[in-house]
Order: C-alpha cells, then sequence, then structure tokens
C-alpha cells in the first residue's frame, strides 16, 4: 500500500467512526458504535505502527506534502497537508496507543451511561483532531487541530450536561483556552506578516530573517521580532498545556468522565503546546528571552501546582494537580532547550498518567462513583490488578530508576542543571523540590486509597470487587510501557540521532549533548541514579507519606491545623479562581452592564435617537401652533415673510 | 461569460412577480407559490456561479438599456466577484426564510410570503444595479416589505422599532442621493450629458474637499445599514421586534448591503478621502468588535444577543476594508491589502449562514415557548437533543471554530489587520474570547442545565422542515469552512482590480 494512503488513512478511520457513532449511532445501536470507533482507533494505530515502521526503522525520507489547497489569498497558499516525520511518528504512536486503551475501556466505564453512543463519537472525533494537529505541515492546520480538540474537551467536559458543575467547568476550560488561543493566533498573524507563509518550512526556513527584524509594538520601543512571535506562540501553549496562569481550567476539566480525564486531559491534548513548542524550535532556538520565560512559567507550574495536589481529597484531582505539575516539566525541558527531552517525557508521561486515571477510573468503579478518597482505604485486597498497575504507574511517576518516568524527568533535571539560560537555577531548584512533593502526593494518594482502613460503608464494601476485562486489560497493556519504555527508548530519543532535523538546538543550548558525554546506557543511568538527590528526595516522600498516613495520620491532622495560612491558600489555590471569577467574569459583565446602560441605552439611544425625535416633535408642536387655521395669522407671517425677503433683498445688493 | 438569455433581469423580476401573484391569490395557494418561486429563482441564480468567468474583473452578464434619457439614466445590471457571491447568499436564504414562515405565520399568509419574494427581488437588484439611480430606487424600496415584515407581522413593540429603523435608514440614504445627484452634476460637461453609472463615478476626478462630503454621505447611508457603532442602536430593537424570517433577511443580507456599498462606492469613488478617514472608520470597527462584544455578553433576551453579536461581526467587515490604506502607506503597493478585502467578503457571507442560523435556532425556540428570555429556557439538550446539537454547532461557527464559515474571515481579517498595525489585530482577535463568551454563556444558560421549568419539559424535538432548514445551514457553514476555495477564488479579479483602483490617488 502506498505510504501516501496510509497517512490519509489514520486520521480519516477515527473521523469515520465518530461520524457513525454520531450520526447513526442511535440507529446502529450501542454495541455497533463502540465497535466502529474501536475499529477506527485500531485501524489508525496499526497504520501508525507502520509508519513506525517506515520512518524509524526503515529509515524513509521525511514526508512533507500539501493534501488539499483550502484557499489562496494575496498569493498565500493556506492548505491541509500532512509533515511525517521521527517528531511525529512518536506521537501518532502515542495517541492512537492511548486512544485505543482508552476507548476499550470505555466500554466497562460508561456501561450505564444513555449518552453512551455520544461519548464514543465524541472520543474518536477527539482522536481525529488530534493527529491532524500531530501530522500538520503548517500553521493553519495547527490551529485547526488546536481548536478542533479544544472543542471535543468542551463537549466531553460537559458530557453530563444536566450537572451544573460539568457545565461551569466546560465554559471555562474553552473560555481560559481561548485566551491562550488568542496569543497564538496572533502569533500566527505575526509569522505570516514576517515571512508570508504558513508552511512550517518555508518558515523555518526564514527563521534568520524574522530574527534579524524588530516589532515596535509600543511606538520608540523596537523588540526583537522572534521574541514577539515565539512568546505569543507559547502564549497559547500556556493555554492547551495549562501553565500558570492559565491552568485553572484543567483540575475543574475532571468534571469529564474519567477515561477522558486519562486521553484528553493527561495523555494527549494537553500536550499539544509541549509537542507545539518542540515542533517550533528552529523559532525558539533563536530567542533566548523567550526560552527564559518558557523555562520559568514551567518551573512555576512544576513546582506550585504539585503543591495543590497534597490538599485534595478527590482521588481525580490528585491526578489532576499532578499532571498540571508535569507538564510544568516538560516545559521546563522546553526552555533548557532539551526539546527531545520534553517529548520523551510526553512519551513516557502519556503512558504512565493515562494508566493511574485509568486506574483511578477503575477505583471509581468499584466505589460507584465516589471519588473521595476519605471514604475510601484497604482496596488492595479487593482490587488486585488496579492495585498493582496503580503501583506501576505511581512508580513511574515519581521517577523510581528503571521506571519509565525515572529516565524522562532524570533527563529533564540533568538538562537543566546544564542549561545556561537565564532562570534556570529556578528551574532547577523547582524541579528538585518537585520530586519530593510528587512522590508525597502519590504515595499519600496511593496509601489513602489501597492501604489502611477501609472508610467506605458498610453496603459499598459488600459490592467491591475488581472491575472487568475491559477495564483492566487496558490498564495492563498501559502499564507494560508505563514500566520498561524508558529503558528502550532513552537511548536513541535523548542521545542518539532519533529526532534528527526534526528539532533544531543551537550548540550553545545544547544542554543535553553536556549529559550525554556522562551518560553510559541506561543501566549506568539505573545504578548512578540512586545515589542521586532525586532518588532521595523521592523516597523521602514516599516515606513521609506513608508515615503521615500510615503510621502517624494525628500528625497530618496536627500539621493541617496549624499552618493555617499556608493550608488555606493551598485549597483555595493561590485565589486564582477566586480572582479570574471577580476580576475578569465579573469585570466582563460590569463593563457590558456599564457600556449598554450607559452607551447604548442613555447616550446614543436616550439622547440622541429619542433626544432627536423629542426636539423633532417639541418643534412640530410650535409649527403647529403656527399653524392655526385663522387667516389673519397666516397674513400676517406673510407680511412678515415679505418684509424680511424685501430687507434682505434691498441690503445685500 | 454570458448567457443567452437576461439572468439578472430575471432573478430580479420573477420573484417580484410571484410576489405579486401571491398578493391576488388566496391564502392556501400562498405557501407552495411562495416556494417554488423562491427555489425557481434560487435554482436560476446558479449560472450566476457557474457561468461566472473568474479571470476578469470586468462586470459580466451585463444588461444595458436606456431608462429615463433626460438624466441620462440606465436599466444597467451586471456583477463582480464581490456582489455574485451575495446575489447568491440572497436566494438561498429566501427559500430557507420561505420554508421557516410556513407554520409560525398564521394571519396574512400571502402578504407575508410576498413581502419576501419582493424584497429579494430588489435585493438581488442592489446587489446587481449599476446605474446609481436604479441603485437608490432598489435600496430605498427595499425598506418598504420590512418595514411591513416587522410591522405587521411584529412582536408588541413593533411600532417603536419599525419607526426607528426607519428614520435611520431613511435619515442615512437622504444624503446618499444628494451625493449622488452631486456626482451627476459634476461629470456633467459643457457638451457632454452627465452620468448616473457607477463605473463612471469610480474614475470621475473628484477634490479632496468633495471627497470627504460625499464620503461622509455614503459613511452615514452605509454604517447606519451595517450597522456600525455608534449608529447601530436600531438593529437589536428591529431584530427583537421582527418575526424570524425578518431577522434572518435583515442579519444574513440587508447588513451585508451597507458593506457591499463601501466596496462598491465609498472605496472607488472617494478613495482619498477614504485614505484620510480611514482612521475613524477603523476606530468605529474595533469599538463594534470590543464594544459591542461586552454589551452583547449581559443581554437576557437571545435575539437581542445574536443582533449585537452581528454588529461585533460586522466589524470586521469594516475593518478588513479599511485597513487597506494603512498598508498601501507601509508597503508601498495593493498585493498586501488582499487578505483583508477577501476576508470582510468572505465574513458577509459566514455571517449570513451564521446569523440567518442562530435567528432560526431562536425562532424554534419562541415558536414553542413564545419566549426570548434566556432565563426561561435551561436544560433544552434534554428535550430537544437533536435541536441543541445544531444549536451547539451554531453557537461554535459563531466563535470562529476552525473548520466552520465563522472562521474563515476573522482569521483572514486578523491576519490581515496585523499587517497594518499589531493593536488592529489585538483588538480584533479579542473577539476570540469575547466572542465565545457570550456566544457559549448562553448555550450554556440555555442548551445545558437540568430541565429548567415544566415548559421546557413539554418541548418537542425539531420537525423534520425545521430539521431541512437548520441542517441545510450546517452543510453551508461546514462546506465554506472547511474549504473556502471556491468562494474565494471567484473574488481574486474583481478585488484586485478594486484595490488597485483604489491606491491610486485622484488629486
Amino acid at each position: 500500500m502506498n505510504m501516501e494512503n496510509i497517512y490519509l488513512a489514520i486520521p480519516l478511520a477515527p473521523l469515520f467512526g465518530a461520524i457513525v457513532a454520531g450520526l447513526f449511532g442511535w440507529k446502529i445501536g450501542r454495541a455497533a458504535s463502540h465497535w466502529v470507533t474501536i475499529l477506527g482507533v485500531a485501524v489508525a494505530f496499526a497504520l501508525s505502527m507502520l509508519v513506525f515502521k517506515h520512518i524509524v526503522i526503515d529509515g524513509a525520507e521525511t514526508y512533507n506534502k500539501t493534501v488539499y489547497v483550502w484557499m489562496i489569498s494575496q498569493g498565500i497558499q493556506f492548505e491541509i497537508g500532512f509533515l511525517i516525520d521521527k517528531l511525529t511518528t512518536v506521537m501518532l504512536v502515542v495517541v492512537t496507543f492511548v486512544s485505543l486503551m482508552v476507548h476499550i475501556y470505555t466500554i466497562g466505564y460508561m456501561k450505564e451511561d444513555p449518552g453512551y453512543q455520544r461519548f464514543f463519537s465524541y472520543i474518536a472525533l477527539f482522536t481525529f483532531s488530534m493527529l491532524m494537529l500531530v501530522m500538520s505541515n503548517n500553521f493553519l492546520q495547527l490551529f485547526f487541530g488546536w481548536e478542533a480538540v479544544g472543542l471535543v474537551s468542551y463537549l466531553l467536559i460537559g458530557f453530563w450536561f444536566k450537572r451544573e458543575t460539568a457545565i461551569y467547568a466546560n465554559l471555562k476550560a474553552f473560555l481560559v483556552n481561548r485566551v491562550g488561543d488568542f496569543g497564538f493566533l496572533l502569533g500566527i498573524a505575526a509569522i505570516v506578516y514576517f515571512t508570508g507563509s504558513l508552511d512550517y518550512m518555508t518558515v523555518f526556513g526564514q527563521a534568520d530573517t524574522i530574527a534579524s527584524q524588530n516589532i515596535e509594538i509600543f511606538a520608540g520601543v523596537p523588540w526583537s521580532a522572534m521574541t514577539v512571535v515565539c512568546i505569543l506562540l507559547f502564549i497559547g501553549a500556556m493555554g492547551k498545556s495549562a501553565q500558570v496562569p492559565l491552568h485553572v481550567w484543567l483540575p475543574d476539566s475532571m468534571e469529564g468522565p474519567t477515561p477522558i480525564s486519562a486521553l484528553i486531559h493527561a495523555a494527549t491534548m494537553v500536550t499539544a503546546g509541549i509537542f507545539m513548542v518542540a515542533r517550533m524550535s528552529p523559532l525558539f532556538e533563536l530567542s533566548a528571552t523567550a526560552l527564559s520565560v518558557v523555562i520559568t512559567i514551567g518551573a512555576i507550574t512544576a513546582l506550585f501546582m504539585g503543591l495543590l495536589g497534597l490538599v485534595q481529597h478527590d482521588i481525580k484531582r490528585v491526578v489532576a494537580y499532578s499532571t498540571l505539575s508535569q507538564l510544568g516539566y516538560m516545559t521546563v525541558a522546553l526552555g533548557a532547550s532539551a526539546y527531545s527531552a520534553a517529548i520523551f517525557h510526553l512519551m513516557t508521561h502519556a503512558f504512565f498518567k493515562a494508566l493511574l486515571f485509568l486506574g483511578a477510573g477503575s477505583v471509581i468503579i468499584a466505589m460507584h462513583h465516589v471519588q473521595d478518597m476519605r471514604e475510601m482505604g484497604g482496596l488492595k485486597k479487593y482490587m488486585p490488578i488496579t492495585y498493582w498497575t496503580s503501583l506501576i504507574g505511581s512508580l513511574a511517576l515519581i521517577g523510581f530508576p528503571g521506571f519509565s518516568g525515572f529516565f524522562s524527568k532524570d533527563a529533564i533535571i540533568e538538562a537543566v542543571a546544564h542549561s545556561d539560560i537565564a532562570g534556570s537555577g529556578f528551574a532547577y531548584a523547582a524541579v528538585l523540590g518537585g520530586v519530593f512533593i510528587t512522590a508525597l502526593y502519590s504515595f499519600r494518594m496511593f496509601f489513602l486509597v489501597f492501604h489502611g482502613q477501609e472508610r467506605m460503608d458498610e453496603h459499598t464494601r459488600e459490592h467491591l470487587h475488581e472491575t472487568p476485562a475491559v477495564v483492566t486489560v487496558p490498564l495492563i497493556l498501559l502499564a507494560i510501557p508505563s514500566a520498561i519504555v524508558g529503558w528502550y527508548t532513552i537511548g536513541p530519543m535523548l542521545f542518539g540521532d532519533y529526532f534528527g532535523a526534526s528539532i533544531f538546538v543551537l550548540p550553545e543550548h545544547n544542554a543535553l549533548a553536556a549529559v550525554g558525554e556522562s551518560w553510559h546506557g541506561p543501566a549506568g543511568m539505573v545504578t548512578h541514579g540512586v545515589m542521586q538527590p532525586p532518588f532521595v528526595l523521592a523516597m523521602l516522600g514516599v516515606f513521609t507519606a506513608w508515615f503521615l498516613y500510615m503510621k502517624r495520620p494525628d500528625i497530618a491532622e496536627s500539621i493541617k491545623n496549624k499552618s493555617g495560612l499556608l493550608y488555606t491558600m493551598l485549597v483555595e489555590k493561590y485565589g486564582f479562581d477566586r480572582f479570574n471569577e471577580i476580576v475578569f467574569a465579573g469585570g466582563a459583565r460590569g463593563l457590558g452592564n456599564l457600556f449598554w446602560r450607559n452607551g447604548d441605552v442613555r447616550l446614543i439611544d436616550g439622547l440622541i435617537v429619542n433626544g432627536s425625535a423629542k426636539t423633532v416633535g417639541w418643534i412640530s408642536g410650535i409649527i403647529r401652533n403656527v399653524q392655526s387655521g385663522y387667516l389673519y395669522h397666516y397674513a400676517f407671517a406673510m407680511i412678515l415673510g415679505l418684509l424680511g425677503l424685501l430687507s434682505w433683498v434691498i441690503y445685500s445688493s | 461569460m454570458s448567457l443567452e438569455w437576461p439572468i439578472l433581469s430575471v432573478v430580479i423580476w420573477l420573484p417580484v412577480l410571484g410576489g405579486l401573484l401571491l398578493l391576488i391569490s388566496g391564502e392556501r395557494a400562498a405557501r407552495p407559490i411562495a416556494l417554488i418561486t423562491s427555489v425557481a429563482t434560487f435554482i436560476l441564480t446558479l449560472p450566476l456561479y457557474s457561468h461566472f468567468d473568474s479571470s476578469t474583473a470586468k462586470m459580466q452578464f451585463v444588461e444595458k438599456m436606456p431608462w429615463i434619457d433626460h438624466f441620462n439614466v440606465h436599466y444597467y445590471l451586471g456583477i463582480d466577484g464581490i456582489s455574485m457571491p451575495l446575489i447568491l447568499l440572497t436566494s438561498f436564504t429566501t427559500v430557507l426564510v420561505v420554508l421557516a414562515g410556513w407554520e409560525s405565520i398564521k394571519s396574512r399568509v400571502s402578504q407575508y410570503m410576498a413581502s419576501f419574494l419582493i424584497m429579494e427581488g430588489i435585493m438581488i437588484g442592489v446587489f446587481s444595479a449599476l446605474d446609481a439611480v436604479l441603485f437608490y430606487v432598489f435600496w430605498e424600496a427595499m425598506l418598504i416589505p420590512m418595514f411591513l415584515i416587522i410591522g405587521v407581522w411584529g412582536g408588541p413593540r413593533r411600532v417603536y422599532a419599525t419607526i426607528k429603523f426607519f428614520l435611520y435608514t431613511f435619515l442615512g440614504s437622504v444624503f446618499m442621493l444628494v451625493a449622488l445627484i452631486y456626482m451627476y452634476m459634476h461629470s456633467q460637461g459643457i457638451q457632454t450629458q452627465g452620468t448616473f453609472s457607477i463605473l463612471d463615478f469610480h474614475a470621475l476626478s473628484l477634490g479632496r474637499v468633495e471627497q470627504i462630503y460625499i464620503f461622509f454621505a455614503f459613511l452615514l447611508a452605509f454604517a447606519v445599514k451595517v450597522p456600525m457603532w455608534p449608529v447601530h442602536t436600531w438593529l437589536p430593537d428591529a431584530h427583537v421586534e421582527a418575526p424570524t424570517g425578518g431577522s434572518v433577511i435583515l442579519a444574513a443580507i440587508m447588513l451585508k448591503i451597507g458593506g457591499y456599498g463601501f466596496l462598491r462606492f465609498s472605496l472607488p469613488i472617494t478613495p482619498d478621502a477614504s485614505n484620510e478617514l480611514s482612521w475613524l472608520i477603523i476606530l468605529m470597527s474595533l469599538v463594534a468588535v470590543v464594544y459591542i462584544g461586552f454589551v452583547a455578553l449581559i443581554q437576557s433576551d437571545m435575539k437581542k444577543l445574536i443582533a449585537y453579536s452581528s454588529i461585533a461581526h460586522m466589524g470586521f467587515v469594516t475593518l478588513g476594508f479599511f485597513i487597506a490604506y494603512d498598508i498601501f502607506d507601509k508597503t508601498g503597493g495593493w498585493e498586501k491589502a488582499v487578505l483583508g478585502v477577501e476576508g470582510g467578503l468572505v465574513q458577509m457571507i459566514s455571517h449570513g449562514f451564521i446569523s440567518g442560523a442562530l435567528f432560526l435556532c431562536v425562532g424554534v425556540l419562541y415558536d414553542r415557548m413564545h419566549s426570548r428570555n434566556i432565563n426561561d429556557y435551561g436544560g433544552v439538550a434534554n428535550t430537544m437533543p437533536v435541536f441543541a446539537a445544531l444549536m451547539v454547532f451554531f453557537a461554535m461557527s459563531n466563535a470562529g471554530l476552525p473548520g466552520t464559515s465563522g472562521f474563515v474571515g476573522e482569521f483572514m481579517v486578523i491576519i490581515g489587520s496585523f499587517q497594518a498595525n499589531f493593536w488592529y489585530a489585538f483588538l480584533a482577535a479579542t473577539t476570540l474570547i469575547l466572542g465565545a463568551a457570550y456566544t457559549l454563556w448562553m448555550v450554556k444558560r440555555t442548551i445545558y442545565g437540568e430541565v429548567a421549568n415544566d415548559n421546557v419539559a413539554a418541548l418537542k424535538d425539531l420537525n423534520g422542515r425545521e430539521f431541512v432548514i437548520l441542517s441545510t445551514l450546517a452543510v453551508a457553514v461546514l462546506v465554506l469552512g472547511l474549504w473556502p476555495a471556491p468562494l474565494v477564488d471567484v473574488m481574486h479579479a474583481s478585488v484586485a482590480n478594486l484595490l488597485q483602483h483604489v491606491s491610486v490617488s485622484k488629486l
């Protein structure tokens, strides 16, 4: 089969499934709906593996061609086209694999939901959009995919549209993402302005031209064009990849069903920003200022969002804050010019975080949709598969040596240590501190859910049992790469030439190369790793979690009570939500009222429109008095008029 | 390319005749006659696209014959790539409007349908007239059926709304008439007769001060129609009181006539005045996007909200047109101004589909609950899932989601305006946030949530007729969003020709 058709079939297969399940799901029924979408995604996965073989193993040339021309205006080609290189290939495999797992899992999770077909249609549509995003060879299609995944995310967060919290969360998610897209779109406009093209390769080819120019956004203040472009693009990434301060939508997105939390809000969509920046490495490399912004925002997110995970009681929210923190790690890697480490962590994180979410979902099924960890405990004996797979996921998350997360996280920490970019010092402290926090909240959750006292009510306990195979099989299949994928891929991806020309790094920024000099294979990294501070910090975190939540819960309670202000600050999520609610949401409504009542109603309509109508009425009232109907009035007026006219003729001549 | 038969006359007068026939036919035959006439007209407009020669900027399908010899007035018709899509939009929308009024109009059906058919012919006339007097006649005549539609079939405050609508638009057009007569006089030589041909007006040499007067005369007429801030306040009132069909025509087509006027008259006739005053139009456009965006946010009447959203979206049209001058100044050529103008044109077509669809959606709800108040709704998705899906789709298009037509024009104008000035693009791009906020907040409060009350619980989902109307529009929105090339391609030659002409000073 022709590779071109394969590339086309990868996104179209899930799209076909989505259309069939979406439009005809009511007719073909539940089973047919899940079969058609699963089949679509399975085809996409199988073909992605084929592409992987073709591009990575056989070493085929990068594919870069137009699929169709969307339009041409002003000589600019707006088109839909594919760029299939090694970066795309990783994303294809990760996206289709996780999506396939989630599709299968959904059969179990959504079993009793009346919106079953709709759900499958949405997640297949999501898969299509995400694939279009990562396969794009131009900014137009990137933006298409970007907004399309946002749309599906909106629909899925609000999937249970009767819940007030869900429809609040999806509106919030969409709007916050739109703030990011606002910057992103301006970034694209800037690119068109400087290069006259939307095509990646053409734009990258002109990167030096952009970098050599200035733009005066404020008159008299020339800014480097590249810095402006990159920061605008990065604002888009901040929205989608939930970086502070545009992170506020992600925790609330947990209102959506758990499978999509795993797929969209952990493994794939939220990493679109990371992918985008990596894809744009030829641009970001040319602006050290932009890289500093990136690393600083990432570091803030990595550290401070992790802290919030410590005070959550909802099992999904803990994982959500963990996702925020891990996205921060990836962003830090981007800022340190370790793009390949960011993508590497993106990949390992996709596996273990999807696993953790689906594990949490498995617990939620068993608990009859209770999500509060205070009502759990001791689930280990009821749910062995969920227990062991979640343990693997947690170990990968905290970076336990040998597990996939260990390799990717350590690589990031090492790269930051070697980076010279402004802000890397702070970032190093943040990612290192983050290791302890990650271990602490992860194992706090792990212990609270699976160990210790069984705190659920009697009825729930009686019904506790392991979830069915459609749920546990995806868990097992995700646990395997979570455990081992790092070992096999770190060499080529980070220190080999895996990405080749897909990622561009200036020699003076290349922190990973410095790390690579002292890298002697995965085994060496593991033996070396157990003596390093990150490992010690992680173990300390696990121990602290055990001590505080298993051994001496009274101490945890008294810490909570004593650290009043700090605790309140964490529970209030640093006040971001309240601030946005009052300043932005309230402010916009206030401004709308102000404009409408004073501008439209009072000034334009009240004074000018109705005012002039009244004036006309008033004048015509006077004129009406003049038209009295009495002949002598008219005669008098005529005389006056004649007099006036005559005197004007006489005096003017 | 051309045809053997006078296609423009046919598509102008066929619906007018159909309308007149309706006035003498009984109530019972009214609906089928109206439907047949509108469908026939739509089909007859299709050759305008299929036989259109997009390689030339010349007027096509031209018809010209003397009308009032004494003043050298002609019955002069012809179209180019700017007007042709608007004519198709008109004939397409009228079919949907006839269908939309099928059941909800119960009194004076034949007169109702007749008004729309006559208006269709007149509006096609506006878009194809190349003689200024003919244009003016169509322009004014258009008001009469609309006036009746709102005044007869409108809501409780229809008298206030019609008078406001009439005064606003009439006030605007009076000055345009003066300008047209002035140009006729001006074109008169000692030996030669003056002209009312719009194309001759384009070539008319005019001084700076003359141009400024003429510019303002046109501005008043067109700005009221668009409508631009601050002469927009008639629109929300007119929409609220108009029956659904009236709102659809108003939003989908009438507003476009203002935008069309800028391209056909203001820019080519008074290029220097437009240049000098482009800052004013850009300011008014950006105020429309931002200020009106906030105003739309707090509306509690769905129709008012969509009306305000229309004003904000039309801001992109005028913005796209008038950034051209900044780009001329900056780049020294007209080539980089194409994106903005074409973007404005695409926005006009797209807004025709989307605003029409949204008003139809409100109409669907209004027919069932007799309320436009957002607070009376909530949880409609529970009882009307098919409707909800379509409404969410149109809401997303209104918020400019890529893949729908709503994205195309905005995207082009934002990118185009970045070439003129960063801040234009910045302010225009706020629609990404504001547009999503006011549209989706409305959706949240009406469509989503628990069933709000017994009335919502009793709602019935779309019937076949309503489904056909809305899904046809959905397909149009989607096709244009996924493949705008067929629309944009027909504009290139005309837009290039226009910009080339406009970039040359008349002084």
